[in-house]
């Protein structure tokens, strides 16, 4: 159908970012600013880390995405169709799981799939069992599909989730906090379903509040605090953001260190001996190499007793855009 | 392989076109599987099997009281009074007898359940939000509740005349109709008298579904939605039944419900059932207008 301007949409559709939003902004009633001016932008084909503590406007953020809940200001798109009003157009090429599994507890994993696929306009009622099947298979829920929904343990209830996700080819997943409430052996579970679900080619835009859940899965990330968005960009960037330190252990600190800050290094500092602890000297390393920089203390004369370049974890690089603890404004 | 790279991803995909999920029904095929999967899901809930159940016994039950009972001594003129004084001569009359009592409070509160449950319930459970990510398409998903809602009040309302009427031929005798006005009927045009007037009774009853659709938009407490509409029967029987406020009598949600009498008199009394049919016109088109209003323009924060 609409054979003179379909192409021109699949151009504009395969161009744009999976996700994208610019000024997005919710205050809700009361006067709380749950999500302050974001512009997200989630590349096709990435796995998009959505971090945050709780509270910081995760899961609000993502029900503007869906269309559940409407902007105050700003606005978003879905695989480049305007949301909220193109909801009807493009919401069943993207699968989602907000704020925990929903079903009716009194029908089985099956029939809850089968209603909601019921709900899907495009879906085609003569594939609907095997589609149904398919998606129970993939999160391992098939042995438990005749089972009713109120006996499912809180993993198998997440697993369903993501399963009705999956009930027919998607571009794009969002997954708010998919391993939230689960055990190690279930979050394993979870991370090793997201990884499939990428491998396919489907974007991924999944919401933690803990970086060390999804840092392994994730090419992309975005970092929450207080409804901002602080960071937004790929992995390797983020840990580039965290400066390595080079620490020379030697008997005379003070000169290593002149030599370091002869040799561009910036922020170099002196440690007197403590105790076992020898005395150190240490400096952000920059572009240097540290090889360069080793080689060049031994030629200056210092006696070098240890030499190590260390980088923060991205657990402290994480830590130190959304704080520390209790200062998320409830 | 990438979902992006197929024909239908980008491209606005409209029915017959062949995916990777099957071929895209039509929108009017698409709207009766969702009607019909939660049609099924309402009717098939013991819940509302047990209130099906309730309404099927009640007939039975007074079919069962006024056969042991004397029967009752002429006089009075009110509608209910007058069917009483025919049951004796005329089973067909348990049917009339049964609505104008259901129609107190059984009929309505039924009405309100599944009302009250339509959308409060969804939100309740948070399906809600799955349905519309699905997407359902809201004012599609409301319009398909709004459709469950009558047709489970044209259930409740049949099944009370059937039964009503089962019960009476069994415990009465069965014959030509005589109507309130005097005049006799054969038992077919009584019958199909019977059929309108169990008609009328369910268009009130999609009226009081439509109240009952808007308030369940206002809140994620079924439980509360329907004490709500059922407060709002009550409150609407009693003013109604003041004789000081008979002003207000004739826009109140229940004043017509009764009028079905008119239909059991020769000639019918049409004015009295138009202005019933206005009024539940009105009610149905107000109602669910604001239920519309409302519930594509709320946040879904359940
Ligand atoms: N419906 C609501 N009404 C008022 N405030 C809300 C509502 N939903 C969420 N909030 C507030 O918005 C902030 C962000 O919440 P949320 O988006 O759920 O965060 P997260 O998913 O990152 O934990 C919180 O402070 C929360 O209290
Ligand atoms: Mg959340």
């Amino acid at each position: 159908m609409t054979a003179t301007t379909a192409p021109a949409a699949t151009d504009t559709a395969t161009a744009a970012p999976a996700i994208s939003s610019s000024g997005l902004t919710k205050r809700f009633r009361g006067g709380q600013v749950a999500v302050d001016h974001i512009d997200l932008a989630v590349p096709q084909g990435s796995v998009y880390g959505f971090l945050g503590p709780n509270g910081s406007g995760k899961t609000t953020t993502i029900r503007m995405l869906l269309g559940l809940a409407f902007p105050t200001t700003g606005s978003a798109a879905l695989l480049g169709v305007a949301m909220p009003d193109g909801a009807t157009r493009v919401l069943h090429r993207v699968g989602s799981l907000v704020e925990g599994p929903a079903f009716y507890p009194f029908l089985t994993g099956a029939d809850n799939l089968a209603r909601y696929d019921a709900a899907d306009r495009t879906a085609d009622p003569a594939t609907a069992r095997a589609r149904i099947q398919a998606a129970l298979d993939r999160v391992g829920l098939l042995a438990a599909a005749k089972k009713r929904y109120r006996n499912y343990s809180l993993g198998m209830k997440q697993r369903l989730a993501i399963a009705s996700g999956l009930l027919r080819p998607r571009e794009l997943i969002i997954l708010d906090e998919p391993t939230n409430g689960l055990d190690p052996q279930g979050t394993r579970e979870v991370r090793a379903l997201i990884r499939q679900i990428a491998a396919d080619g489907t974007t991924v835009f999944v919401s933690s509040h803990l970086l060390a859940e999804v840092e392994q899965i994730c090419t992309h990330v975005g970092v929450m605090r207080t409804g901002a968005l602080v960071f937004q960009g790929p992995l390797p960037e983020l840990r580039r953001t965290g400066a390595a330190r080079v620490t020379v252990q030697t008997a005379d600190p003070e000169a290593a260190a002149k030599v370091l800050t002869a040799l561009g290094l910036a922020d170099a500092q002196v440690t007197a001996a403590e105790g076992a602890t020898a005395a150190e000297a240490a400096a952000i390393l920059g572009d240097a190499s540290p090889e360069k920089v080793c080689a060049e203390l031994v030629q200056a004369g210092i006696g070098v007793r240890g030499f190590a370049v260390t980088a923060p974890s991205l657990e402290d690089l994480f830590v130190g855009l959304t704080g520390e603890g209790f200062d998320v404004s409830g | 392989m990438s979902a992006a790279s197929t024909p239908a991803a980008g491209a606005p995909a409209g029915p017959g076109v062949v995916t990777e999920a099957g071929r895209i029904p039509s929108p009017v095929r698409a709207f009766g599987r969702l009607f019909g999967a939660e049609l099924r899901l309402v009717l098939l809930r013991r819940r509302n099997l047990l209130l099906l159940a309730v309404t099927a016994v009640f007939p039975l039950i007074i079919g069962i009281a006024l056969r042991l009972s004397a029967p009752r001594p002429q006089g009075g003129n009110g509608a209910g009074v007058a069917f009483f004084n025919q049951l004796s001569g005329n089973g067909v009359f348990l049917t009339f007898i049964a609505l104008s009592t259901l129609l107190i409070l059984v009929l309505p509160v039924v009405v309100a359940v599944v009302a009250g449950d339509s959308v409060a319930g969804e939100a309740g459970y948070g399906t809600l939000r799955y349905l519309l990510a699905v997407p359902a398409g809201r004012t599609r998903l409301l319009a398909v509740k709004y459709g469950v809602i009558v047709t489970f009040g044209l259930c409740a309302t049949f099944i009370v005349s059937a039964v009503a009427l089962a019960a009476g031929a069994a415990l009465f005798p069965v014959g030509p109709v005589t109507l309130l006005s005097g005049t006799t009927v054969s038992l077919a045009a009584g019958l199909v008298r019977l059929l309108f007037v169990t008609l009328y009774v369910a268009v009130a009853m999609a009226a009081l579904g439509a109240v009952g659709l808007a308030i369940s938009t206002l809140t994620e407490h079924a439980i509360g939605a329907i004490a709500a509409i059922a407060i709002i029967v009550v409150t609407s029987e009693v003013v109604d039944s003041v004789p000081q406020l008979a002003a207000v009598g004739p826009y109140l949600p229940t004043h017509w419900w009764l009028s079905f009498d008119s239909l059991l008199r020769a000639p019918v009394d049409t004015s009295a059932l138009l202005h019933g049919l206005l009024s539940f016109a009105v009610y149905a088109l107000l109602f669910c207008s604001f239920a519309w209003a409302r519930f594509t323009s709320a946040d879904v924060t359940s």
